[in-house]
């Protein structure tokens, strides 16, 4: 069955991609896996701050976040493993640290609550503008994924510019944290909009990362301007994250990811 | 956060009383509460807390002190003086046969 020709509801779950007939074509389950790896890698760092976080309300905000950002990854990862025979926990367990295509921004520790703001707000417009321009794909299944995902990835936006706010112009040490939260992010801005080696080719159906920088350009700095805190010029990590390239952090992160799968294979609960 | 050792009384966000429609419903009914630092983050984590499962359409948060309430402990002058007075319903009174269609 011609895949692009298959109706795929706008409420598209794991299950659904799953229990269907579609299988992605092995380019379109390239690029999709990188995008799956980047929710997949952010939403495990959010889920870190289960129990830590400043306020109890902070902590459902968080893991909200975090679960939204883990669906998108369920999709994804379902999605281009139809194209290999695997499925989602396959992909998410069973693959070694260099074969995770995620951005480097996505593995940052979550540092204090600040830098985790500061993290999120840059991965939120990131995401609005890939999701955005990934709606319109020739690939039903990518553009039903991307659509759902846009109105979560919105309000993400909306939390994370709201925090900004609010540490920006609170106090002092509060303004210094932001501050220092976001010159540490922000080298890894960058990589976010370099040209994705597996969106090469999927013209029409993957969205060149190239394309998304304007947008972010004429929002984020304005944001951090406007909550009285200094636009970053700091120089930009080398990048390399498609490529399977990590800093030492994404180790112990996947380790915990991973463990009780690779511990107990092929266990339910 | 407080910790053992620590001294000082912490800063505590206000308390925020929470009210929802849901989609059939007609007025705003009270959901629960939270903490918050001010009204915008309040309708927020009303959004994360209370409409999870598809549970509103609106939200409304009105800080937990600007409710002033009757006083629990007044509950017989308040509460009690409708018993004994059945005449305020309308079952009370029996139907007129010499008026059509009530």
């Amino acid at each position: 069955m011609n895949h692009s020709n298959h109706v795929v509801s706008t409420a598209i779950t794991p299950e659904s991609i799953a229990d269907s007939s579609l299988v992605a074509p092995d380019a379109v389950a390239e690029y999709a896996l990188g995008l799956g790896d980047d929710a997949l890698v952010l939403a495990q760092r959010l889920g870190e701050w289960i129990t830590r976080a400043p306020e109890l309300e902070e902590d459902v905000a968080l893991g909200n976040i975090g679960l939204d950002l883990l669906g998108h990854a369920r999709s994804l990862l379902t999605y281009a493993g139809t194209a290999w025979g695997k499925s989602e926990d396959d992909l998410a367990y069973f693959r070694d640290e260099h074969e995770f295509r995620s951005h480097q921004l996505f593995e940052q520790d979550n540092g204090d609550f600040a830098a985790t703001i500061a993290r999120q707000l840059i991965a939120s417009v990131y995401f609005v503008e890939l999701y955005r321009a990934l709606s319109a794909s020739a690939d039903a299944t990518l553009a039903a994924i991307a659509a759902k995902a846009l109105k979560e990835v919105d309000y993400h936006l909306d939390h994370s510019a709201q925090w900004l706010q609010r540490l920006g112009l609170g106090t002092e040490f509060s303004h210094e944290r932001m501050q220092a939260g976001l010159d540490a992010m922000w080298p890894f801005v960058d990589e976010l909009f370099r040209a994705d080696p597996f969106a090469a080719g999927l013209d029409g159906i993957a969205v060149d990362p190239r394309t998304l920088r304007s947008a972010f350009d004429s929002t984020v700095p304005a944001l951090i301007v406007d909550a009285g805190l200094e636009v970053p010029s700091v120089p930009a990590a080398r990048g390399g994250g498609r490529s399977g390239v990590h800093a030492e952090a994404f180790g112990p992160m996947l380790a915990e990811l991973q463990v009780l799968a690779r511990a107990h294979p092929g266990a339910t609960w | 956060m407080t910790s053992p050792g620590d001294s000082g009384a912490r800063e505590t966000w206000p308390l925020w009383e929470v009210f929802i429609r849901s989609s059939r419903g007609l007025s705003h009914v009270h959901a629960g509460s939270l903490h918050a630092p001010d009204e915008t983050m309040a309708v927020r984590n009303a959004r994360d807390l209370y409409t999870r499962r598809a549970e509103g359409v609106s939200i409304w948060v009105v800080r937990a002190s600007d409710i002033t309430s009757s006083d629990p402990d007044a509950k017989g002058e308040f509460f009690e003086s409708p018993q004994g007075k059945e005449y305020r319903h309308a079952t009370y009174y029996t139907e007129s046969e010499q008026v059509p269609h009530l």
